[in-house]
This record gives C-alpha cells, structure tokens and sequence, in this order.
C-alpha cells in the first residue's frame, strides 16, 4: 500500500471513530429543551418520542468498545500501514512460491515478527516432529508391518492422498490403483518413495494427426487385443503394422516402461488395467487427444520423514497379507 | 382504526396494499423453497436429477426470493405506508409508486426464472444478471425518487426517526447494488465483473454485509420504529437513544464486510479493521433493541392478549441475539471454529427468520385491516397459532444449526496425537444429517405458519368493508 493510501485509510477510520465519539458525548446531554422523561412535544401519526437518557450500562458498553478498538488497533495491523506494537501478521502474505516463502520466514524470525502460521507450523513441528523421526530411522518394509505406522500413515493418506486415490486407495480414472500390483513407475519401496517425493509427470502425445480416424481404429483394436480382448482381427493387424512409434514408451511387447526400465510410465497394454478407461471409446479418446498425467511432488509440502511412513502405507497396500 | 377509511383518499394505499398482499405470496414461495434445499441437503435424491432442481440453483433462488421479494415488498409496502402517514401527505407520484411495484414484480419473476436457468454471475446475494441489475437500478431509482419526494412535501417539521432508517437504507442499497454490479457483458446472459481477486471478494462482501445491514437491519428498524409504538399505543423510549443508535449503526456497518474473510487472501489490516469496526457495532445494534423494547414499558400486558405485538416484540429479541451473535462471530479467533460452519447459516436465519420475517410478519397483520378498512385481522386466533408456529420453527432450526455447526467447527479442527486430523470431512457430514432433518422440520413449521398467515389475510381482504370489527374477535383462548 502506498503512503497516500494508508493515509487516507488511517484518517478516514479515525474520523469515524472520532465523530460517533463525538456523538455518543453530545448525546449524553440534554440538548431536546425538555425535561428528562418527557415527551420532546413532536408527535407522528399518533407516535410521540420521549426525552430519556442513554441507558448507563450502555454508554459504558460503548466506552469499552472504544478502548478495545484504540487498544486492538495500536496493537495489531488495521491502520493503513501501521505494523501493530505486537509485530503480529497472519501469514507471509504476498508470497508467491515456497522458496519465497521460505526467505520470509526466515526473515520475520531474524527480526523477532510474531508471523502466526510460521509459529503455529514451528510449534506442531516440535510437538509431533520427533514421532515422525523416530519412524523415519527404520526401513520401509519392517514400517508396512508396524500396525502403528500404518495407522499413521493411513491418515496421511486420506488427508493428502484421498481426493485423487480414493479413501481406499483404488484410484479412479486417470489415478491409478495403488492396491493392485500394476505400477506405472515401479512398485519398490524406493520407487514409490521417490514419486511421493518428486512427483511426476506422464504425458501421452495425442496421435489423431499422425494416424488418421482409421488408423486410431486399427490401433485400438491392436491394444485392446493385447489384453485378449475380442477385435477385429483385420483392423488388429493394421494396427500392429504401426505399433513401432508407440514402443518407444510403451516397448515392442506392450508391457509398458515399468517392465524395461524405462522412466516414461507408460502403462503396460497387456494385463486389462485401465488407468483412463478400458473401452473402445475411452482408448480412441486417449489415442486421440493424449493424455496427461500428473502427481505433484510432497517433499517440500509433507517433509521426507511424513512421506517415508505414507511410502510404508502406499507399500503395504499392495503386499499379500 | 376508524380514521383509515377516510384517509384511503388522502392517502395513496393502493401500492402499499398490493407490496403488501405480494409480502406474503413471496413469503410463502421463498421460505417453500428453502424448504425443499433443507430436503435436499438430507436427502440429496430430491433434486431428481433435474438440473433447474440442484441446490446449486435453487439455493439462490430461495436467498433471491426471502431477501428481495418477500423483505423487500415488506419494506416497499412499510416504507410507503409510513412515509405517508408520518409526513401527512400523498406519496410524491402514484405513477412512479405504481412503477416500482410493477417493475419490482417484474424483476422477481426475471429472477425466479433465470436462477433455475443456471444464468448467474457467481457472486452471492448479487447472482442476478446484467440486464436485471440495470433493471434494479432503474425501479431502485424510481423508489428513491418518490420516497424522498414524499419526505420533502411532509406537512410535519420533523422527520420521524423510522424514516430515517428507511432513507439510509435506499440510499445505501443503491449505492452496493451498484457498485458490486459493475461488469462487462459478452452476451445477454453472461458478464463478468469488474473487479477481480481479493479485491473483487472485499466488493462482494462489502455488499453482502450491507446487503444485511442496510437492507436487513436499517429497513426494517425504520418498520420497527413505526409499527412497535403503533401497536403498542406507546411513545418511544428514548429520541437521543434513536439518534446516536441510527448515526452509530450506519457509520460503522460499512466497515464490517471484510469479516466475512478472516484468514483469507485479503490483507491483515483489512480483517482486523472490519473485526473491530463489527465488535463496536454491537452496541448501537442493541441501541435498536433497547429503545424498541423499552417502548413496551406501561404496555407488557398487551402482549398477553395481542399477537401481533408478540411477533413485534420477539422479533426484537432475535434481532438483540443475533446482533450480539454477529459481532462475536467477526472476532477472529471465534470466527476460526466458526466459519464455513452451519453455525453462519443458524446465525442469518435467526437474523432473517427471528428477526426480519417476524417483524415484517408482525407489521403486515398490522397493515392489513387497515389497508383494507377493517378493524382487526379476520381470526386473531390464527394469528396466534401462526405466531407459535413460527417461533417454535425458528428455535429448531437454530438450536439445530448451532449443534451441527459448532459440532463440525470441533471435528474440522481436531487432532490425532500425531498431529494428523481426527476426522474427514465426509465423517462431519454424517454427523450433521439428524441435524438437517431437524432443520427441515422447522422449516415446515414455518412454512404451515405462512399459509396460515394466507388463509386469514384472503378471509380479511375478501370479508366485506367493515365487518371485521376491533371487539368482535379479541378474545382469545
């Protein structure tokens, strides 16, 4: 806010103050010309208007209103630019990206600023911090038998993880089932822990220019039949004839990056998972127009040591128990 | 009441006696529609899949219809009503007067249309789009025009403190409707507005908040004003206590909106100044109150055989509970369990239905017999039975609200030992559906209470000049 603004924002709230102040003094007196308990002597449609005193309880609710506000207001942020004797703010506001809002941070605890989120986050960190390290110090595989790690993780999952997964995990189109054994970026625990960590970003490139309708139609049926679906064989091997410029991800035999070591995760056409639908139409649609698939990175967002043990729960999903 | 027949030809009733039979017409179409959204959140099945059914567009449809039809006929018919009575004059010109009922009409119809229609701007309480706002300011005008033309041809020295309200509140309602409605149409039935970001969110609830506190409180404290005294047979309490109340009121509600976005993009100085302005505001708020309930005094018995006066006088309660509420509510660290909570919609209903529908309710069985050259409504009983139908209405949906609000509040901020939430949102949801039902059955009674409210005011208006007498039916069980 520039000067000229906060300014006229501290005058025009003071003037107010200042004027029902005013007011509320002038009217503590009789000014009417009648005596107290009469009738001011204007009378409309029958209705007259007594001459009473403000109620005393009330005048001095009002006054204790006022020095709460003068109090509250020299305290914290609320005139123009005035930062409050508390140095108290919400929140950086203003920031736009975690690394800006981690100089800020910083920066309000160099200058002794009570930033309220920032303390608030330091204060949950103390508190819960050292359950999280503790889990942190063992391996994944010994936490996804841990009963109350996964209890733990479990939360996580449906605080974090939920609204694209699903509560129980079996994803939905375009998020993928994490209970099953299909992985589209490996199932180990470090590959799992690395996706939470860095996210990741999968894109299948739109084909309608490149095939034409008929050619989407022979490739169709040619993925379809890899599953064993039935199609039309004629149209499956015109499809095959084609399917070299989708190897490149998918690999020659369809059985997708996972299985050859590849970092696209393209999914494998041979085991009738669908991650955007296993239909005639849904597979025309993503061969069609592409698709694009995207899981956001957690290491900044939930700390390595929230994602270790979310890594344990992700793990034991799929672990024949 | 023998004077208003004579006075018919002095005065203009035929506006205030249409806005007035169109106050409960609205009333019952606003509040049945509630009725079927409260259904709907217990049992969502009942928008059928129809999309003109969904609670996203009936939900506006009922706010629409509560606030500017059913309220604002009220305040059309009060305000025209008692400016003229208060002034001893005619309105300033029957055919503007006569405009603003026909175009007011005619905007509610435009909106009960296109709401169902999915046509909306998005903002709340201002989701009506560009044309019907040009139209809104155009009859809002005309209102004003003939509202403070009347003022000015008064044949009494003073203006009466009621229509002090009333102005402030035209006034003001033109200025918010106006100003949050600033967009740039790209087709007929699509603008988008001038504003954007936070700053478009303070503009909104810079008028959302007025919207209730110009509209919703200063109109209907200018009613108030008139028709407490009137039944009552009492002067006002105190005219210094109406002054500082009215100047106080005013000034600071325009400050209060940004508590409507605590801990929300808008700038710290921003919520904290609307949050002291909102406290301070409680104090003139209850200015209002006290100088309504203090009229009472001499006169508490009356409301042992009178109902009317008991809507009046119940309704200044609610309006002294929700506006010690309100400024409660705006303190940031109640508003922290507070808000996005049922407890704000127990809180505008106790505002809207305690308060505005009782004491409108209360003025329109005033209005009536005298509108209609009648000494007393056609059944004082069913008066009564509509005032206890309300009232126990009321109390369930609020007592419903507040539980379910303050139980969501609880459970959103809730944590495991390892620092993890306790419950889902869907978890807080289950836990709130008795709370909806029992909502919904006050909704029903409320409803009931307004069809009553139909029947005795058509037996009133259709029952031969004269008939219903003062004495003939005070006796009550």
């Amino acid at each position: 806010m520039t000067s000229f603004w906060s300014i006229w924002v501290i005058v025009l709230t003071l003037a107010c103050l200042a004027l029902i102040l005013g007011l509320l003094l002038w009217n503590l007196k009789n000014y009417v010309g009648v005596e107290e308990g009469e009738s001011c002597g204007h009378e409309f449609d029958g209705i007259e208007e007594i001459n009473n005193p403000l109620p005393k309880w009330w005048t001095y609710m009002f006054f204790a209103t006022f020095v709460w506000a003068v109090y509250y207001l020299a305290a914290y942020p609320g005139l123009g630019n005035w930062q409050g004797l508390a140095k108290w703010t919400s929140s950086n506001q203003g920031v736009t990206s975690l690394a800006e809002s981690k100089r800020a941070t910083e920066e309000a605890l160099a200058n002794g600023e009570k930033v309220q989120l920032d303390q608030e986050i330091i204060a949950a960190d103390e508190r819960f911090g050292p359950i999280f390290e503790a889990f942190a110090k063992q391996d994944i595989e010994t936490l996804a038998k841990d009963e109350k790690a996964l209890e733990i993780g479990q939360r996580l999952f449906s605080q974090n993880c939920a609204q694209c997964h699903g509560s129980d995990a079996r994803g939905g189109i375009g998020f993928p089932n994490l209970t099953d054994k299909d992985w589209l970026y490996g199932g180990s625990p470090d590959k799992i822990k690395e996706t939470l960590l860095i996210g990741r970003v999968a894109a299948m490139p739109p084909w309608k220019a490149a095939l034409g309708e008929q050619g989407v139609k022979e490739m169709t049926a040619y993925v379809l039949s890899l599953s064993g679906r039935k199609v039309n064989q004629k149209d499956a091997d015109a499809g095959k004839a084609k399917f070299a410029m989708c190897a490149a991800c998918h690999g020659m035999d369809g059985k997708g990056s996972v299985a050859h070591n590849l970092p696209f995760g393209a999914p494998n056409l041979t085991d009738n998972i669908w991650l955007y639908g296993g239909s005639q139409r849904a597979v025309e649609e993503t061969l069609n127009n592409g698709r694009a698939g995207v899981m956001p990175a957690w290491k900044d967002i939930l700390g390595e040591e929230k994602v270790h043990l979310l890594t344990a729960y992700v793990y034991s999903l799929s672990q024949d128990k | 009441m023998s004077q208003t027949v004579a006075s018919q030809t002095e005065y203009n009733y035929k506006v205030v006696r249409q806005f007035a039979i169109m106050t409960v017409i609205w009333g019952i179409v606003g509040m049945g529609v509630g009725v079927l959204i409260a259904a709907q959140l217990a049992w969502p099945a009942l928008n059928f899949d129809t999309p003109w059914l969904t609670y996203s567009r009936l939900r506006p449809l009922h706010t629409n219809a509560v606030i500017f039809a059913f309220g604002t006929s009220a305040l059309f018919a009060t305000s025209y009503y008692v400016v003229q009575r208060t002034c001893q004059t005619r309105l300033f010109s029957d055919k503007l007067a006569a405009f603003t009922f026909w175009g007011w009409q005619a905007i509610i119809v435009s909106a009960a249309i296109t709401l169902p229609l999915g046509i909306t701007t998005s903002k709340e309480y201002a989701e009506l789009e560009w044309p019907i706002d040009i139209a809104i300011a155009v009859v809002w005008v005309t209102y004003a025009v003939v509202f403070f033309g009347t003022l000015i041809k008064r044949k009494v020295s003073h203006i009466y403190v009621a229509n002090w309200f009333y102005a402030g509140f035209i006034i003001t309602v033109a200025v918010l409707h106006i100003v949050n409605s600033m967009a740039v149409p790209v087709s007929l039935t699509k603008s988008y507005s001038i504003y954007a970001g936070a700053v478009d969110a303070m503009v909104q609830w810079w008028y959302g908040h007025n919207a209730v506190g110009f509209l919703l409180t200063a109109g209907f404290l200018g009613m108030m004003y008139y028709f407490v005294p009137k039944q009552a047979g009492r002067p006002v309490y105190s005219y210094r206590l109406s002054v500082v109340h009215f100047w106080a009121l005013v000034s600071l509600y325009i400050w209060a909106g940004p508590h409507h976005l605590h801990y929300t993009a808008l700038p710290d100085w921003t919520q904290s100044l609307g949050m002291v302005m909102s406290v301070i505001l409680f104090v003139p708020s209850w200015g209002g109150m006290i100088n309504g309930i203090m009229t009472l005094s001499g006169a508490w018995h009356k409301l042992r055989t009178d109902p009317v006066l008991r809507f009046l006088v119940v309704s200044l309660s609610f309006y002294g509970m929700s506006t010690f509420e309100g400024p409660m509510m705006a303190i940031k660290s109640v508003n922290a369990l507070s808000h996005y909570t049922d407890w704000t919609i127990g809180h505008v209903h106790s505002g809207a239905l305690g308060w505005v529908a009782m004491i409108s309710i209360g003025a329109i069985y005033h209005l009536i017999p005298a509108l209609f050259g009648h000494g007393n409504m056609y059944s004082v009983k069913l008066v009564n039975t509509h005032f206890w139908l309300h009232t126990v209405g009321v109390v369930l949906y609020i007592v419903a609200m507040w539980i379910s609000g303050v139980m969501q509040g609880l459970m959103w901020r809730a944590v495991n030992a390892d620092g993890t939430l306790m419950y889902s949102f869907v978890q807080s949801l289950e836990a709130s559906k008795p709370f909806y039902i029992m909502r919904f059955l006050g909704g029903v009674f409320i409803v009931i209470g307004m069809l009553v409210m139909a029947y005795n005011v058509y037996r009133t208006v259709s029952a031969k000049s004269g008939s219903l007498t003062t004495d003939a039916n005070t006796q009550m069980a």
